[in-house]
């Protein structure tokens, strides 16, 4: 009796689990046929195979400075968010001072809130500024998760590090500049790696923001996919799946790097240990 | 003498400088817009510049127009009536299979990875696949035509479904992720000594797992609702954003971009701010009725 129950609840769980994975599969499947399709009108398989919509794509679109436009915010975004990451980190980490849990629920609400509840003033604001619609404005606002994630990554990392490291560089007259770049930075490369893996793949699928923020000249992959599919109807399908082919294969080959680096469970599990997140 | 005169007297830590770069960044561009969003969505004039501020007075009309408009005010509900299900399918699901999956084998990392996957194809690409496979013409469709499970025309997309669906898909493999990392957390040698006290393996999950589980559940349906309640893209793409799937974010956004009204934008986006505090201080609390402390935990 009992054993039958155990059989069946296995069953329904990798039931469930197939249903989920096959689904998403055939879902991609489909996108890919459709952007090989001669022409494809509710039969099994179309009825002949191009490469054109791929053409089409890359010239509607205007692809060539949109990707160009991608990799400058993402490495911009990157770059930025552990320049002032990391060194943040290390304070949360190492030393204890008044208002370091204010600081932390700081750290932690661009997390918790809804993209658009701070994108909608943010937006506003940068329009003031006269950012908004700019490079520098998309930039900005894709730092405001990408930079409290770094420090919620690296903080553990750091805590990690012995300190009796740091001591031994300061008693050999390193400064904080020389002991971070010398010692720490060094010991802190795979984490570095990881969180910044992380950040790129966020980065590239992290629509909202973008998309609050970007003008015509600013847009990522994500950004244009987007407006491709909201004008569906004036272009063909297939010239649309073609872009969404290729906004896949970028994520897809960042992602296969993250993840030789980044085991993700333990990754999300790093952070949890965190204290005081509670 | 007392604590702040010793500190007042110790050289300072030129360490702390080393997080002014990050807190002087959030201040300007999270918390100044927010408070800015505050201010703007309370100004009579509705132009929400810094010399607007100065002089006019505050209403509250724009919060006011919001509860009393008929467009408005039901996206609250529109809003939850998608996220709430959706986080509760994903994770319902997730810690089941979650659980199966917490003893280390050969598949649990070919499993995460082909559920990774799904997370980095983002809402967009998700809403594209979905219209172009479950659509009428789909090949779901013609699958359950061909099989006779079901001969209608079936309509998942374009509607309240649609949106469920891209939910499931893009939040399912997140809480999955993060309620594994939870469980492996979990020391075994716990549900061990249950086992050898006679517990079986329901009681174990019920009276072992559960209870130190509760906390990271908490804290993974909070961030599987955030990202549920702020729904934007596949509503409008695969849902129908003039009538059911028209969700607060799209009337935070039409606020903002298509009546260039700042005021009512900045109204909606504090009003959705509040919606979500409210679930996850609800959730957080419903939390503490559970056991806390440690986990003995020990993965590197």
């Amino acid at each position: 009796m009992k054993g039958w129950f155990d059989r069946a609840w296995r069953g329904l769980l990798l039931g469930v689990m197939t249903l989920f994975v096959v689904n998403v599969a055939l879902m991609i499947a489909a996108v890919a046929t459709s952007s090989f399709a001669r022409r494809w009108l509710g039969t099994w398989l179309p009825e002949g195979w191009t490469t054109s919509w791929y053409v089409a794509a890359w010239n509607e679109f205007q692809l060539g400075s949109v990707l160009w436009v991608t990799v400058e915010v993402v490495f911009a975004v990157v770059f930025l968010s552990l320049l002032i990451g990391v060194p943040a980190a290390y304070t949360l980490a190492r030393r204890n001072f008044p208002g370091k849990r204010f600081l932390i629920l700081l750290f932690l609400l661009p997390l918790m809130v809804p993209p658009i509840t701070y994108g909608i003033p943010l937006a506003t604001v940068l329009y003031k500024w006269q950012l908004a619609g700019t490079i520098y404005g998309v930039i900005l606002a894709n730092l405001i998760p990408a930079a409290p994630f770094v420090i919620l990554v690296m903080t553990p990392f750091i805590e990690q590090i012995d300190q009796n490291l740091e001591s031994a560089a300061r008693v050999f007259g390193a400064g904080t500049a020389r002991m971070f770049w010398h010692v720490l930075v060094p010991l802190l490369a795979p984490g570095i790696l990881a969180a910044s893996l992380l950040i790129l793949v966020r980065t590239i699928a992290l629509f909202e923001l973008t998309f609050l923020t970007a003008g015509p000249d600013s847009q990522t992959l994500v950004v244009a996919l987007y407006y491709a599919v909201f004008a569906a109807g004036v272009r063909a399908p297939q010239s649309i799946d073609a872009m969404a082919m290729i906004y896949m294969l970028v994520t897809l080959v960042w992602l296969l790097i993250a993840l030789r680096f980044v085991n993700p469970t333990q990754l999300v599990s790093r952070v949890k240990e965190q204290p005081l997140t509670a | 003498m007392n604590a702040t005169a010793a500190l007042a007297r110790a050289p300072f830590d030129r360490a702390l400088l080393l997080i002014v770069p990050a807190s002087a960044f959030m201040l300007l561009l999270f918390v100044y817009p927010f408070f800015y969003g505050l201010t703007c969505s309370f100004d009579a004039t509705h132009n929400c510049t810094l010399s607007s501020f100065a002089t006019a007075s505050f209403t509250a009309a724009s919060y006011k127009y919001f509860f009393t408009t008929d467009n408005q005010w039901p996206t609250i509900w529109t809003t939850l009536r998608l996220a709430l299900p959706a986080t509760l399918i994903n994770v319902g699901f997730a810690l089941p299979i979650a659980y199966k999956m917490r003893v280390r084998t050969r598949y649990q990392r070919w499993v995460t990875a082909i559920l990774v996957v799904p997370i980095t194809l983002g809402t967009v690409l998700i809403a594209e696949g979905a219209l172009t496979y479950f659509g009428p013409k789909g090949w779901l469709s013609q699958t359950l035509q061909l099989l006779h499970i079901y001969e209608g025309p079936i309509r998942l997309t374009h509607n309240y479904w649609g949106v469920l669906i891209s939910l499931v898909i893009s939040g399912f493999p997140f809480a999955f992720l993060l309620i594994l990392s939870y469980v492996t957390g979990i020391d075994p040698v716990l549900a061990r000594a249950a086992a050898t006290l006679g517990a079986d393996p329901a009681a174990q999950f019920r009276h072992i797992y559960l209870p130190l589980l509760a906390p990271g559940l908490a804290m993974c349906f909070c961030l599987a609702f955030v990202q549920a309640f702020s729904v934007f893209p596949s509503a409008v793409l695969l849902g129908s954003p003039a009538g059911p799937t028209r969700v607060i974010s799209i009337a935070a956004y039409e606020a903002a971009f298509e009546q260039y009204d700042y005021s009512l934008a900045s109204a909606i986006a504090m009003i959705m701010g509040l919606v979500q505090l409210i679930i996850v201080v609800a959730v957080l609390g419903m939390r503490n009725l559970f056991y806390r402390g440690p986990v003995v935990g020990g993965k590197g």
